[in-house]
């Protein structure tokens, strides 16, 4: 190849280059990061806001919510999705860095305890739970179910659900040390669906359409009624999670390093608009209360 | 610990003014646990050290098996034209990426291995172990192979000389003078099994108990580096702890390795006769 050959390589290249690095400068760019239960719904969002706003590059990942709150106080990440409210000590360590965290709900959801179809319990108390979590019930038939060992599944300790449980069912007791940790809550769902003998937890989505999979009732204490986070149809029940008459109810959150400001801004008012909420019906989640009426009555 | 005596003191909280709440403090917890994230989060190097054993020993033993047998075959038996198939067919093997062979291990050999086995927990370390020794199985035999072909040929011609067959000429003089070589692969083999990642965060259950069962779920400190440094905010407990299991892990495969190397080169001083 000539001089003149290479030169002109060069020039394509250089040429290619910048046009790569304008056509990545001439949008804003809004990264997500953390809860894995929000992933499905936090890339609905993305798509369903990219299709709107050609402008703008929302990519969502997740991880767990450790990990997006981690990216945020690194300064990683836009935004980060969370299924848990931020720890004192995760806020503080923000501070640090120099980021005042700021909380934005932006949905709700159903924490359900799953176990496989060929169980035949079909509800559990709270205090079971907890006690088979942590190890102090091992058999279903202390449960009233069949003389088999109870095999638990769980998340890894990354993960906002695994935190929910531990602080809220567990009362933060350990869990059990056979607990099997999965890397989400879609492998929870597999191998509670491949073990008759599996219980598992996650949020209600992961779980409603497999049907090989049963969603029990959970009730509150030995007095209450067993609640299902079902309607009769098989989606989420929207009034006992917002009454939190489903003992195991919680929000979904999105974190900002500090209030959150242009494009950023746009997005997260998009989300808890009309559009935003109508999403998150369509996963399957619960819309936050307030909004929830504007959703319906679309 | 008995379920039914682990269960007494709860039903004792059972009968307190707060029957409702979920309280069960009276209840001593076990103090052997890797469990980070929580009010009082527990640091055990204990089930992680065992987790990672009874996956790295099954594993080396297995692969050891096949690997020096292969090794054998490949270095004193097989002709030219079929070691020039078989060589290349097992170093194949050990370019599989491991996620691929994780897969294959939770997808398929769990449920195999339960069906045949009835093991109480489906993913457990033996099938983490069986899909780590897929791994180290080309490790061993090729390291095996060049060991005894670094065997001098007169050695060989000697006891053929001297009435030997073939089989007794393997068994009582090669593998013996190639000795130090074998077990500098099965050394190495073994570190690449405590080091190997993938395959037992899919496999093995991950659960970090205290067991020396290879049946049961186990958590190795690959997997557990693996799943969590991602998600702890930088220089905090649980970063800090990770790092120490991964200054464990290095000193392990480190001495290992430098057992391996040490063998090699007594090999080598020895046959330089």
């Amino acid at each position: 190849m000539s001089r003149r050959g290479i030169a002109a390589a060069t020039f394509v290249l250089a040429a290619g280059m910048a046009g790569l690095t304008f056509a990545m400068a001439s949008g804003d760019t809004i990264t997500v990061k953390g809860s894995d239960t929000m992933v499905i719904l936090g890339q609905r969002w993305a798509e369903e806001y990219m299709k709107e706003r050609k402008d703008v590059t929302v990519q969502v990942t997740g991880g767990g919510s450790g990990t997006g709150i981690a990216a945020l106080i690194n300064g990683t990440t836009t935004l980060a999705n969370s299924s848990r409210p931020i720890k004192a000590e995760e806020k503080d360590a923000a501070k640090k860095n120099g980021i005042d965290v700021v909380e934005i709900k932006t949905a709700m959801d159903a924490l359900a305890i799953v176990v496989n179809a060929a169980n035949p319990i079909d509800h559990l108390t709270l205090k079971q739970v907890g006690m088979i979590y942590s190890g102090y019930t091992n058999n279903w038939k202390q449960v009233g179910g069949p003389d088999k060992k109870i095999i638990r599944y769980s998340r890894e300790s990354s993960s906002g659900t695994y935190a929910y449980l531990k602080e809220n069912v567990l009362n933060n007791r350990d869990y059990a040390a056979d607990v099997q940790t999965m890397p989400g809550t879609s492998a929870v769902a597999e191998a509670v669906a491949k073990d008759p003998n599996a219980i598992g937890y996650g949020g209600v989505a992961y779980f409603a359409t497999n049907p090989k999979l049963k969603i029990l009732k959970v009730a509150k204490d030995e007095k209450s009624q067993p609640i299902s986070p079902l309607n009769a149809d098989g989606r989420p029940n929207f009034e006992v999670v917002w009454s939190q008459t489903y003992p195991i109810s919680r929000y979904l959150y999105v974190y900002s390093p500090g209030q959150p400001k242009g494009a950023a801004r746009e997005y997260l008012d998009w989300i808890l608009g009309p559009r935003g909420q109508e999403i998150v019906e369509k996963v399957e989640y619960v819309p936050m209360p307030g909004h929830a009426q504007q959703a319906a009555s679309n | 610990m008995s379920s039914e005596n682990a269960l007494e003191p709860v039903e004792k909280v059972d009968a307190a003014p707060r029957p409702a709440e979920l309280d069960f403090d009276n209840v001593p917890q076990t103090v052997r646990l890797w469990q980070p994230v929580g009010q009082n989060p527990k640091y055990s190097l204990l089930p992680l050290f065992l987790g990672s054993s009874l996956v790295a020993l099954p594993a080396t033993l297995v692969a050891t098996l096949f690997g020096v047998a292969c090794g054998v075959y490949l270095a004193e038996v097989a002709g030219k034209r079929t070691r020039e198939i078989v060589k290349p067919a097992i170093e194949l093997l050990a370019g599989v990426p491991s996620v691929v062979i994780g897969f294959f291990c939770l997808a398929t050999l769990a449920t195999l291995l339960q069906n045949l086995l009835h093991t109480t927990f489906r993913l457990n370390a033996m099938v983490g172990a069986l899909g780590v020794s897929l791994v180290i199985v080309p490790v061993i035999a090729t390291m095996t192979d060049d060991a005894l072909r670094a065997v001098p040929g007169f050695l060989r011609e000697g006891a053929h000389a001297l009435g030997a067959n073939n089989w007794e000429t393997i068994t009582r003089v090669v593998i013996p003078a190639g000795a130090s070589g074998l077990v500098a692969a099965i050394l190495l083999g073994m570190g690449r099994a405590l080091g190997e990642t993938m395959i037992v965060l899919m496999a093995t259950g991950n659960a970090a108990q205290v067991t020396l069962n290879p049946f049961d779920s186990v958590r190795t400190m690959t997997a557990t580096i693996a799943a969590e440094l991602g998600s702890v905010p930088q220089g905090g407990e649980q970063y800090r702890a990770l790092f120490l299991v991964g200054a464990l892990l290095f000193t392990l495969t480190f001495i290992i390795n430098l057992v391996a190397e040490l063998a090699v080169a007594r090999m080598r001083r020895r046959l330089a006769l």
